[in-house]
């Protein structure tokens, strides 16, 4: 671990808290908004698709202002939060983690939605009939076979923040050890006159993670294929 | 048990409409394929919201769309067996089997549950997953997941369609056991009449959308008013008869009132009771004692009533010492051999065309 300097061992680290716990507080309501998106017909359904879907779509700048007028020190919910629980995301890293999850709350809901989709309603009925309720139908069947696409949807969520730059940088800014991730880092270090070999080794490093997070789902994948592939 | 139904279901162009009083014991659903009876099945369930229906299971309100009640699916206590299984993918041979008993109204005794895995041949499979079974396999699994979520009514959709003809009389067997040992009433729904003959006490007719008939099976089989039953090529009558308990040349001797019936199949022991699908195109009629014949089953009956011609073609429907015996004729028969209600005849049978 010699080769890297201690501020860039505190981005690496800081990067990878901000994006597990960005995917992991993503994870059930992701879940939950994809079921709902995938089993049920509501008035206004077409709304909730297209707020779920604007931050795949729109500036990242233009996400994280959003996120800074609303939960920044001057915005109603930041104001809110600093009352009621003493709470802020302003210039920490869990304001870096929300700005990470939101954008990557639409690749996760996507690939969830679509694994449950393809789950078949005929063994929902048959989980019905022997006297499972909803909500069991849901954690024993349906969850169950939806895993392969909730995993790669969770690698997505985690890889997308990863990388995640404007809206983070535009939310909570830039500062070393506290919401500087790895691009921000990267970033940084190339502003620099001395900065390539160490923007270079970042590169790595971001390289690395996110192949490996490719390779784990990938694996997993394909354990939970197999399993399956005896199941059919 | 009974099962009282008054519904009216629309879809698309089909409309379904069934009045009925269902006792218990078991009830074949017969019919010609699309006539309704899958999604019968499935609104009695609750898989299915009918648009008109009041449905009560031994006095319990299951659907009352005039009075706007409704219970889920998970909590009628209906079993549901279907044509394609639908065993979890995930789960092994024993979670599947034991997913019903957890989340059923009333979980299954432990003796219960050993006694079902017997009745069904299930004690090589628990490990296995349900990927690595066979089609009557799987089938019998999903029969004892249903019977071990403790159903007060256990519905079986055509449980034998996916399987080819060996399989299937495997199943069968497996079946008749089923029906013969559980107190669980069923509906067993088919579009093959020697399955529900062997299988079923009462029956229920449907045909385009429509309960056209319901009672008990001896009856409504012997009856030539009911062009769905009674014209379908597997038309027949079911006879009871008693095994004396020899064989000869490969045949079985079984007694009836009638006269005495010699079939091929395993010999059976003397005493023991077995029910026979006699198909009606397979009886033949002679007036008087007919000479040397191939057919060696004959049986005296009386004609009870001849029935609409159709196609060249009319049922007649005999009195063979007290059981109805349905026949198919050709109208040219019936007026060489004038047959007409009392007439004296008797009935041949060809021993090749009788099994059990």
């Amino acid at each position: 671990m010699t080769i890297f300097t201690p501020d860039e061992l505190t981005t690496i680290q800081l990067s990878l808290k901000v994006s597990a716990w960005a995917t992991l507080v993503s994870l059930p309501p992701g879940i939950a908004v994809a079921w709902v998106l995938a089993r049920r017909e509501f008035p206004g359904k077409w709304l909730l698709d297209v707020l779920i879907h604007l931050p795949l779509v729109m500036p990242p700048v233009v996400t994280g202002y959003l996120l800074l007028m609303a939960f920044g020190r001057q915005g109603p919910l930041g104001i809110w939060l600093e009352t009621t629980l003493g709470f802020t995301f302003a210039f920490n890293w869990t304001g870096a983690a929300l700005a990470c999850g939101i954008m990557g709350f639409p690749l996760l809901v996507r690939s969830v939605r679509l694994s449950i989709e393809s789950v078949d309603r005929g063994l929902e009925q048959a989980a019905n009939t022997l006297g499972a309720n909803p909500a069991w139908v849901v954690v024993r069947v349906t969850l169950p076979l939806a895993l392969p696409g909730i995993l790669a949807g969770a690698v997505l969520c985690f890889a997308k923040a990863l990388g995640e730059f404007g809206a983070t940088i535009t939310f909570v800014s830039n500062i070393p050890g506290l919401t500087q991730t790895l691009p921000g880092a990267i970033y940084n270090s190339i502003q620099l006159p001395e900065g390539e070999a160490a923007a270079l080794r970042l590169t790595g490093v971001a390289i690395a993670l996110s192949m490996g997070a490719l390779l784990v789902s990938e694996w997993l994948t394909r354990r939970l294929r197999k399993r399956e592939g005896q199941a059919r | 048990m009974t099962l009282q139904m008054d519904l009216s279901h629309h879809q698309g162009d089909f409309h379904l409409q069934v009045v009925a009083d269902l006792p218990a014991g078991v009830t074949g659903v017969f019919g010609p394929s699309g006539a309704g009876k899958s999604t019968l099945l499935e609104i009695v369930a609750g898989l299915r919201r009918p648009k008109q229906a009041r449905i009560t299971l031994d006095g319990k309100v299951l659907c009352d769309t005039a009075a706007g009640r409704w219970m889920p699916p998970h909590r009628r206590g209906i079993g549901y067996v279907f044509q394609d299984s639908r065993l979890f993918p995930h789960l092994s041979v024993t979670e599947n089997l034991n997913f019903g008993r957890r989340h059923g109204r009333a979980p299954a005794h432990p003796s219960t549950c050993a006694e079902v895995i017997e009745l069904l041949g299930l004690a090589r499979l628990l490990d296995r997953s349900p990927g690595s079974l066979s089609g009557g396999e799987r089938q019998r699994v999903a029969i004892a997941r249903a019977l071990l979520s403790a159903p007060r009514l256990l519905l079986l959709d055509e449980p034998c369609a996916s399987l080819d003809l060996p399989r299937r009389e495997e199943l069968l067997g497996y079946l008749a056991a089923v029906c013969a040992t559980s107190s669980v009433p069923m509906l067993y729904v088919s579009h093959s009449l020697p399955e529900i003959a062997r299988l079923a006490h009462h029956l229920l007719l449907v045909e385009n959308g429509q309960a056209t008939a319901c009672g008990p099976i001896h009856e409504l089989l012997g009856r030539v008013d009911l062009p769905g039953l009674s014209r379908s090529d597997e038309a027949g009558t079911v006879l009871l008869v008693r095994s004396i308990g020899t064989a000869e040349a490969g045949l079985c001797s079984y007694e009836h009132a009638a006269g005495v019936l010699r079939l091929p199949g395993p010999l059976v022991p003397a005493g023991q009771k077995i029910r026979l699908l006699v198909k009606a195109r397979d009886v033949s009629l002679a007036v008087g004692e007919p000479g040397q014949l191939s057919i060696r089953n004959r049986l005296a009956a009386t004609v009870m009533e001849v029935g609409p011609p159709h196609a060249g073609l009319c049922e007649v429907l005999l009195d063979a010492g007290g059981d109805r015996l349905l026949t198919r004729v050709t109208m040219a028969t019936v007026g060489e051999l004038s047959l007409q209600s009392g007439r004296r005849v008797t009935a041949l049978i060809k021993s090749a065309s009788l099994g059990h």
